[in-house]
C-alpha cells in the first residue's frame, strides 16, 4: 500500500518536474520577448522623437492648436505623446507575443484576433489625431470669422463647429475599430438630425423676429454701417 | 555671375509677339509709364490723357511710351486706352510734340493681379532701355500732368532709383498706414518712406533690371505685397530713394480697399512677410533717416474721413473678450493684460497709449515669425485690436488739424523706434 502510495507521489512529482522543464525555459523566453520588446519599444519612442523633434512636429502642432488643446487636458506635447503612444503599442505587441511563446492553445486564436485588430487601433488613432487638428482649425477660424464679421454668439458657432467635428471623427474612429458599428452610425444619425431639427424648430418658430430682426440688422443696417466704416488704406 | 540684362531673353517669354512686335516698334525710350489695368474703362481714358500731357508738357524732347498692361478685362478697357484723343496740345497748355509719343496696350500673362502686371512693365522697361519709369494706378480722379513730372523727374535727372509718392490725404484716411505699416517699416529699416505701400511711383531702369533678377514669388504678386516688395529690395540694394508730393489722391473704383478684414490680412501679412525674409536687413539698424522729398507741398481742404466710434469700441471690446485664448497664445503677458483691461466694458473711456499699440504690433510681428498660430489667423486676430487703436485715435484727435495729426504720427514713429529693441528681444524668442 505504501509502496503503491509512493509509487503515485513519485509519479505525480515526476511529471509535476517534466511539466515545469518544459514550461520554464518557455517563460524564461516569455521574458527575453518582453525585455526585449522593451528595448526596442524604448529605442523607437527615442527615434521617434527625435524625428518629429526635426520636423518641427510641435509647432506644426501648435499652429493647428493641437498642443494648447492638450496642454489644456495636463497631456504632454504631441510629439512626446505620439511617441508615448508607439511605445506602449510597440511592447504591448511584444507582451502579446511572450504570451504566445508560452504555447497555451486558448491564447493562439486571442492572439492572431489581436495582430489583426491592430492596424484597425492605428487607424482609428489617426483619425482622431487628425479630427483634432481639424477640429481646432475650423472652430478658430470660424470664431474669427465670427468675431470680425460681428456676428452675434461667435464662441456658440465655433463651438458647434467643434463638436460636428469631434462627433464625425469619433464616429469614424469607432467605425473602424469596429465596435458597434451600426449602434454608433444610427447614434449619430440621430444625434445629427435631432440638433439640425431642434436649430430648425428654434429658429424658424421659436426666434422668427429674432430671426427678422438678425436679418435685418446684417442687410439694412450694415448697408449704412459699411458706409461710415474706417478707410485703412 | 548673372548680370542685371541676363534676364532680357527670359524676361522675353512673358510677351506675346503682337507685343514684342510693338515693342520693337517703339525702340529705346528714356521714359516709360506704366498702368495696370482690370476692368477700368470707365477711368483709365483720363490717366492716359494725363500721362500723355505730362509727357507733352514736361519732357517734349524725350522718347516716351505709355505701355498698358492689361489682366483681362472684360469692360473695353484696352479700346478705351487706344482710343483716348488727346485733342489739340494748345488748348491744353502743352508745347507742340518733338516727338512721337507711343503708347502700347497688352494683355501679361498668367493671373491677374498687380504681380503679373509690374513684371510685365519692368521686363518692357529693361529691354526699352527706359531711363525712368513710372507705375500709375488706372482709376485715379485726381491724377493731373505734373504728377508724370514730379515721379519721374527725381529718376531720370537726379539719379534717384525709387520715388515713391507722397499724398495730400483725408483726415484719418489710411490709419493702418499711418498707424502700423510706416512706422514699422521706418523702424524697421531706418528709412522714413512716408507711403510704402506705393500706389503710383517711379524707378529707375537700374532698379527695374534689379527687380527682375530677383524674381517675384506669388506671395510679392498679392495686391498689397508688391508696394512693399519694391520698397524693401530698393533698400536691400542699398538703392537711392525719394519721395515727390502729388497732392489728393482720390480713386474712382472703392473695391477691396473698402473691406478692413481682407485689408489687414493682405498688407500686414505680406509686411511680415517681407521683414521676415530680410530680417537680416533690419535686425541691427536703429533710428532713422528722412527721404528726400521734392515737389510743392500745398493744403486741401478735403471732407474728413468718417468714423463709427461707437461701433468700432463695442467691436473691440467684443473682439478682444471673444478671442481671449487666441491673443494670450500671440501676446506679451503684459501686453495681453493691458489690451483685456483696456477692453473692460465697464471703462467708461477707451485710451489705447502708442506704447501699447506698438509693443501690441511687434509682438504680432514676433509671434508670425515664430508661428506661434497659423498665420492667418493670428492676421484675423489683429483686427478686433486694430479697430480699437483707430477708435481711440480718431476720438483723441477728433479736432486736431493736419499739423497736430502729423504731430501724433511723428510720435508714434518716435515710440516704434524706442521700443525696438523690445521686438528683437521678442522676434529671437525660440519658438
Amino acid at each position: 500500500m505504501t509502496e503503491l502510495i509512493m509509487h503515485r507521489l513519485t509519479g505525480t512529482l515526476e511529471n509535476l518536474l517534466g511539466v515545469a522543464a518544459d514550461f520554464l525555459p518557455k517563460v524564461l523566453a516569455m521574458l527575453i520577448v518582453v525585455a526585449l520588446g522593451w528595448v526596442i519599444a524604448l529605442a523607437v519612442k527615442a527615434a521617434l522623437k527625435r524625428i518629429l523633434t526635426m520636423l518641427k512636429f510641435d509647432a506644426f502642432s501648435a499652429d493647428s492648436g493641437v498642443s494648447q488643446t492638450l496642454r489644456k487636458t495636463g497631456l504632454p506635447s504631441p510629439s512626446e505623446l505620439l511617441a508615448r503612444i508607439a511605445f506602449w503599442v510597440i511592447w504591448v505587441c511584444f507582451m502579446v507575443l511572450g504570451l504566445g511563446v508560452l504555447g497555451i492553445v486558448e491564447f493562439q486564436q486571442e492572439i492572431a484576433s489581436f495582430f489583426q485588430f491592430v492596424p484597425h487601433i492605428f487607424i482609428a488613432l489617426l483619425i482622431l489625431f487628425i479630427g483634432i487638428l481639424a477640429a481646432n482649425f475650423f472652430s478658430r477660424a470660424a470664431l474669427l470669422a465670427a468675431v470680425n464679421a460681428d456676428l452675434p454668439t461667435p464662441r456658440l458657432l465655433s463651438g458647434s463647429v467643434r463638436l460636428l467635428i469631434l462627433i464625425l471623427t469619433v464616429t469614424m474612429a469607432l467605425e473602424q475599430i469596429g465596435l458597434a458599428r451600426n449602434t454608433v452610425l444610427l447614434a449619430f444619425s440621430i444625434t445629427f438630425g435631432a440638433v439640425m431639427l431642434g436649430l430648425a424648430i428654434a429658429f424658424g418658430l421659436g426666434g422668427q423676429h429674432a430671426a427678422r430682426r438678425l436679418l435685418e440688422k446684417y442687410t439694412v443696417e450694415r448697408e449704412r454701417e459699411k458706409e461710415e466704416d474706417i478707410s485703412p488704406l | 555671375m548673372a548680370g542685371p540684362n541676363d534676364n532680357t531673353i527670359t524676361d522675353e517669354s512673358l510677351f506675346s509677339d503682337e507685343f514684342l512686335r510693338q515693342l520693337i516698334a517703339v525702340g529705346e525710350v528714356d521714359l516709360l509709364v506704366g498702368i495696370p489695368s482690370l476692368n477700368n474703362a470707365n477711368t483709365i481714358g483720363h490717366v492716359v490723357q494725363a500721362v500723355h500731357l505730362g509727357f507733352a508738357k514736361y519732357f517734349p524732347r524725350d522718347r516716351t511710351v505709355l505701355l498698358n498692361a492689361d489682366g483681362g478685362s472684360k469692360d473695353g478697357t484696352e479700346e478705351a486706352v487706344t482710343s483716348v484723343s488727346l485733342g489739340d496740345p494748345h488748348r491744353m497748355l502743352a508745347p507742340q510734340l518733338l516727338r512721337t509719343m507711343h503708347r502700347v496696350t497688352t494683355r501679361y500673362r498668367g493671373a491677374a493681379g498687380r504681380g503679373n502686371a509690374l513684371r510685365t512693365i519692368l521686363a518692357a522697361a529693361e529691354l526699352l532701355r527706359a531711363k525712368a519709369c513710372a507705375i500709375i494706378s488706372p482709376d485715379l480722379l485726381s491724377i493731373r500732368p505734373e504728377w508724370i513730372d514730379n515721379l519721374l523727374r527725381p529718376v531720370y535727372k537726379e539719379q534717384y532709383d525709387l520715388v515713391t509718392p507722397l499724398y495730400r490725404r483725408q483726415k484719418f484716411d489710411g490709419l493702418l498706414i499711418s498707424n502700423l505699416v510706416y512706422p514699422l517699416m521706418r523702424a524697421a529699416y531706418g528709412l522714413r518712406v512716408r507711403e510704402p505701400l506705393a500706389g503710383d511711383f517711379a524707378f529707375s531702369g537700374k532698379l527695374a533690371s534689379y527687380l527682375l533678377e530677383r524674381g517675384i514669388s506669388p506671395e510679392d504678386a498679392s495686391p498689397y505685397g508688391v508696394g512693399i516688395w519694391v520698397v524693401t529690395k530698393a533698400i536691400r540694394g542699398g538703392l537711392r530713394l525719394g519721395q515727390s508730393f502729388l497732392g489728393p489722391r482720390i480713386r474712382a473704383s472703392k473695391d477691396s480697399t473698402q473691406d478692413v478684414v481682407s485689408m489687414i490680412r493682405g498688407v500686414v501679412g505680406d509686411l511680415f512677410r517681407c521683414l521676415e525674409a530680410e530680417e537680416s536687413l533690419w535686425l541691427d539698424a536703429s533710428g532713422s533717416q528722412p527721404v528726400a522729398s521734392f515737389g510743392f507741398s500745398y493744403d486741401v481742404i478735403l471732407e474728413p474721413v468718417r468714423v463709427n466710434r461707437k461701433r468700432l469700441i463695442q467691436m473691440f471690446r467684443n473682439g478682444v473678450t471673444e478671442l481671449q485664448d487666441i491673443l494670450k497664445t500671440i501676446l506679451g503677458e503684459e501686453t495681453f493684460g493691458s489690451v483685456r483691461e483696456m477692453a473692460d466694458p465697464s471703462r467708461e473711456r477707451l485710451h489705447f497709449p502708442d506704447e501699447l499699440w506698438v509693443k501690441t504690433v511687434y509682438d504680432f510681428a514676433s509671434a508670425f515669425h515664430r508661428s506661434v498660430l497659423n498665420r492667418e489667423h493670428m492676421m484675423q486676430a489683429l483686427i478686433p485690436i486694430f479697430r480699437g487703436r483707430v477708435a481711440s485715435f480718431t476720438l483723441e484727435r477728433h479736432s486736431a488739424d493736419d499739423n497736430e495729426l502729423e504731430a501724433a504720427i511723428e510720435d508714434l514713429c518716435l515710440a516704434y523706434e524706442r521700443l525696438k529693441p523690445y521686438w528683437i528681444e521678442r522676434w529671437n524668442l525660440s519658438r
